[in-house]
């Protein structure tokens, strides 16, 4: 278990019969209390597919959940843990499915797309992959030192950052919610036919869907999810 | 609490049903006739179960529940659905 910033961690499973997962897939995560009362919920694998059996979900605390506070406050090494998946086909990249990317983070949307970035990184690919990263602050960015080291070692990942309620002093990054003014600035031309992936809260979604659309990305290339108070990703 | 979703939401309950991984599977509305991925639809999940809808014309495709030993699937907003049988 790592903690990632205040309210987010990433937990890693050993998983019993595990067959890999495609970047961007998830998995459902069932509790079960005593009384036979169950609540499950969806998080977003963030790890790249690896040999050994394991998988990393970040999942960030919503105080008023029925899940998140458990996995991150209760949730013990050695604890056990049922799970269904890897689930989905369709929030997916690998390698063949071609570039260059735009991936778009709200908050903990970032866990789905950062297993795409690592899963390239890893196979040493050179599709180009341009990261638009919204948080409310700068403690609040997931990932922030691998995000940071990866951008200097010539990956060919670029990040701009936006920080929507608070910014550090000599902040130079975007300080508002993305808009189709700051999307047309990050993304890649049109011309170049981009695959964009979107993953956030419902809002943030459909905002950034809805202003891509108008700068005239085609709407078969723009694929989201989104999450919310009942299946927080 | 209701929120709109993705098809990527639906993917677990429909992979327990189906032997197909679903959410690329394309269903063709029956109220307005767009076909989509399964995983492009809108979904809204419920305590009883989970509603799928078409994004253009709100029609309602797939309703599936799980409860009582049961599985409950309800789809007749879905007119056609084409499975690809290449994975």
């Amino acid at each position: 278990m790592q903690e990632e910033t205040a309210r987010a961690k990433s937990i890693t499973l050993a998983v019993p019969h595990w067959n890999g997962h495609r970047p961007g897939q998830h998995v459902d995560v069932r509790l079960t209390a005593e009384d036979g009362y169950r609540a499950e919920r969806s998080y977003s694998i963030a790890s790249a597919p690896k040999p050994e059996p394991h998988v990393t979900l970040t999942v960030e605390r919503i105080d008023e959940g029925e899940v998140s506070p458990y996995l991150t406050e209760e949730l013990r090494v050695g604890d056990q843990l049922e799970l269904r998946g890897p689930i989905g086909g369709y929030f997916v990249w690998e390698e063949q499915i071609g570039g260059p990317l735009l991936l778009i983070a709200g908050g903990s949307g970032i866990a789905p797309l950062m297993a795409m970035i690592r899963s390239r990184v890893a196979r040493g690919s050179t599709i180009p992959i341009r990261l638009l990263y919204s948080s409310r602050s700068y403690t609040e960015v997931i990932y922030r030192d691998e995000l940071a080291r990866l951008v200097k070692s010539k990956t060919k990942l670029e990040v701009a950052y936006t920080l929507t309620r608070e910014q550090p002093p000599g902040w130079t990054g975007y300080h508002r919610r993305i808009d189709t003014e700051m999307l047309r600035e990050v993304a890649w031309p049109v011309a170049q036919r981009p695959l964009l992936f979107i993953c956030g809260p419902t809002p943030f979604v459909e905002t950034a869907a809805t202003s891509l659309v108008t700068l005239g990305y085609e709407p078969g290339r723009i694929k989201t999810e989104r999450f919310g108070p009942t299946g927080e990703t | 609490m209701e929120n709109k979703l993705d098809g990527n939401a639906a993917g677990g309950i429909l992979q327990e049903i189906f032997p197909f991984e679903m959410t690329q599977v394309q269903a063709t509305c029956t109220g307005c006739g767009a076909t989509n991925a399964i995983g492009a639809l809108a979904v809204y999940m419920h305590g009883m179960g989970t509603v799928i809808r078409c994004p253009s014309c709100d029609t309602v495709l797939i309703c599936v529940a799980q409860g009582r030993g049961h599985y409950w699937l309800d789809m007749q907003g879905v007119r056609v659905l084409q499975i690809s049988t290449e994975v």
